[in-house]
């Protein structure tokens, strides 16, 4: 699999253009509560298919709860959420959701091909016919399966049980169990943490390619936003009181990531035009309560 | 006893009650066998520990208020498995953390089970006629089973197995992710409690071969031993009702031409399966790449 190649600006902005219309996820001045506590409030959000949309903010401060929001998971406790066209829930079905970074636990003795296959048919009551009764949909379900397999490049291990595979091989697979049904939208919650170098850059190749290739809006919160610079359209900074949107060289700018975080951060930009943020953007929320500037 | 296998067995068909105790038999391994595998993969095997022993109060009221053990058993067992599934805190939703069987909630299912037997010795102080019922009520017997109770346990089972198998997919999805699958649209909640009330039945009808303490014979060593020996679920669902058939079989014939009584064979022979499980299961882990390469794989990954 290629590794993340020098994509600068210029691809930036092609990809931004070419798809302005069809709203994937739209959020108007929503607010999420948990236990009595309001987690963020006047968040305005657009995604549109084939963007590629990061998600950042310090720890505790709700990116979890804005994909379980967008899920229909949790309700909004304020404001108008659209998701495929209708309220949060309806549409799961068509999104591929992959939670933050969990791990099997080493006695799980089920193959990950079976993992991935829940993906494709595991909401469908009752059992899959035996194989040679199957007929033309089995072997297409299975053909899908192997497909996606494939494409996340888990072939190697896909048969072991999903106990045994590294935390990187489980999360290519969970990847591929996202990606099985062709979602028109991605909700990743932490994809590329406790992955190597490699496999971040491996996977975020990937979630940018099914990304432009096959129109996925991609949602992804991001611990370290560097693997994925290269392939964003957008970033949305989330703060308790709202979020900040635009384009990455807009927010993502020492000024602005110094004042958001309140502590002092870098952004160089490498010779080949790639930026990259330097310092400690992952303070607990509260430490110093980021402020987000009125103008979005 | 001559040995004579054939005209042993021949024997043992002669006696209407081996005859029912081989039918309670098979019936009650099939669905030990199918519901058990799923217990292992949720990981639940605390509360069908707990489901199996709340029979036991269950059959000792029931015969204390003179109704027959069996129904004792089953509303034990399914009430039982209701108040686990209500139990707060079993599978937070959306709670994040280890996924594959992310189970039970152990202190509370743990109380359940320490107030049932506590019921249950009740019970059995209070009916002072049982004493000699109450070792068949916690290890089984081959000799008490009647007609219509092997009918009861033909229904209880079909009713059984056919909602495992409705349930199939979704419960699987549940078991080992439950997060996604309650994100995909899965009744996660739902699913979990209709599981935890087939799994009281099974306990309840595995109650009446094995006895309550002994239940976990047939519901957690064959399914240990197939997952084990395979981790292709449909391989190892069938595996484990195999297993649990053979030592049920074994059991009742060996406690036919012996003193000792079923419970001790069924586990015996359902430790022996494990042990041999868990040996192969060493041994391959340590000495073979038991897992194919990718070139040797079928290029659809037709092989399931």
């Amino acid at each position: 699999m290629p590794v993340a190649g020098h994509v600068g600006v210029m691809s930036i902005q092609e990809t931004r253009h070419r798809d302005c219309h069809s709203e994937v996820i739209r959020l108007d001045d929503a607010a999420v509560s948990l236990g009595g506590r309001t987690v963020w409030s006047h968040v305005d959000l657009t995604v549109r298919a084939g963007e590629f949309v990061a998600v950042l903010g310090p720890n505790g401060v709700g990116k979890s709860s804005l994909l379980k929001a967008i899920l229909g998971l949790i309700p909004l406790t304020a404001g108008r959420a659209q998701v495929l066209g209708a309220s949060p829930g309806t549409h799961n079905a068509r999104i591929g959701y992959l939670p933050q970074r969990r791990a099997f636990d080493p006695s799980v003795r089920v193959r990950g091909v079976d993992i991935v296959r829940l993906g494709l048919d595991g909401t469908r009551w009752g059992v899959p016919l035996p194989a040679p009764l199957g007929g033309a949909r089995a072997r297409a379900a299975r053909a899908r399966v192997q497909e996606v397999i494939d494409l996340v490049g888990a072939r190697d291990y896909a048969r072991r049980p999903i106990g045994q595979c590294s935390g990187g091989e489980q999360q290519r697979l969970l990847i591929a169990q996202a990606l099985v049904r062709r979602p028109e939208l991605l909700l990743l919650d932490e994809p590329l943490d406790s992955l190597d170098v490699t496999s971040q850059a491996a996977i975020s190749t990937l979630i940018r390619t099914v990304c432009q290739r096959d129109r996925v809006a991609v949602l992804l919160v991001a611990h370290d936003v560097n693997p994925i610079l290269p392939a964003l359209d957008k970033v949305i900074y989330l703060a308790h009181s709202g979020a900040l949107t635009g384009a990455p060289e807009q927010v993502i700018t020492a000024e602005m990531l110094t004042m958001l975080y309140g502590t002092p951060i870098d952004v160089l930009r490498d010779r080949a035009g790639r930026l990259v943020v330097v310092g400690q953007p992952d303070l607990p929320a509260g430490t110093v309560p980021p402020q987000i500037p009125a103008s979005r | 006893m001559s040995w004579n296998l054939f005209e042993d067995l021949q024997q043992m068909l002669r006696f209407h009650f081996m005859l029912n105790a081989l039918r309670a038999g098979i019936i009650v391994a099939v669905v030990a066998g199918a519901i058990g595998y799923v217990m292992v993969l949720r990981r639940e095997s605390f509360a069908g520990h707990t489901l199996s022993v709340i029979g036991f109060p269950g059959a000792a009221g029931a015969t204390w208020l003179g109704l027959g053990a069996m129904w004792g058993f089953f509303g034990f067992c399914i009430a039982g498995a209701l108040v686990i599934a209500g139990l707060p805190g079993t599978r937070r939703a959306g709670g994040s953390g280890d996924v594959g069987g992310a189970g039970e909630q152990p202190a509370g299912v743990g109380t359940v089970q320490a107030f049932a037997l506590a019921c249950g010795f009740l019970f059995v102080s209070r009916y002072h006629g049982f004493l000699s019922g109450l070792n068949d009520l916690l290890f089984g017997t081959i000799t008490g089973i009647t007609d219509a109770q092997v009918l009861v346990l033909l229904a209880a089972g079909t009713l059984t197995l056919t909602a495992l198998l409705l349930l199939g997919r979704p419960l699987m999805f549940a078991t080992l992710d439950p997060e996604i699958a309650a994100a995909s649209g899965v009744p996660v909640r739902l699913i979990n409690s209709g599981y935890l009330v087939l799994l009281g039945i099974a306990a309840a009808g595995t109650s009446q071969v094995t006895g309550s303490l002994l239940v976990f014979a047939l519901l957690v060593a064959p399914a240990a031993a197939a997952t084990r020996f395979t981790a292709r679920p449909a391989a190892g669902l069938s595996l484990s009702i195999g297993i649990a058939l053979l030592i049920t079989l074994a059991g009742e014939t060996a406690a036919f031409f012996t003193p000792f009584p079923i419970g001790f064979w069924v586990t015996t022979f359902g430790f022996a399966a494990f042990l041999l499980a868990s040996a192969y299961r060493a041994a391959t882990d340590r000495f073979g790449q038991r897992w194919p390469s990718a070139p040797a794989l079928s290029p659809a990954g037709g092989r399931r």
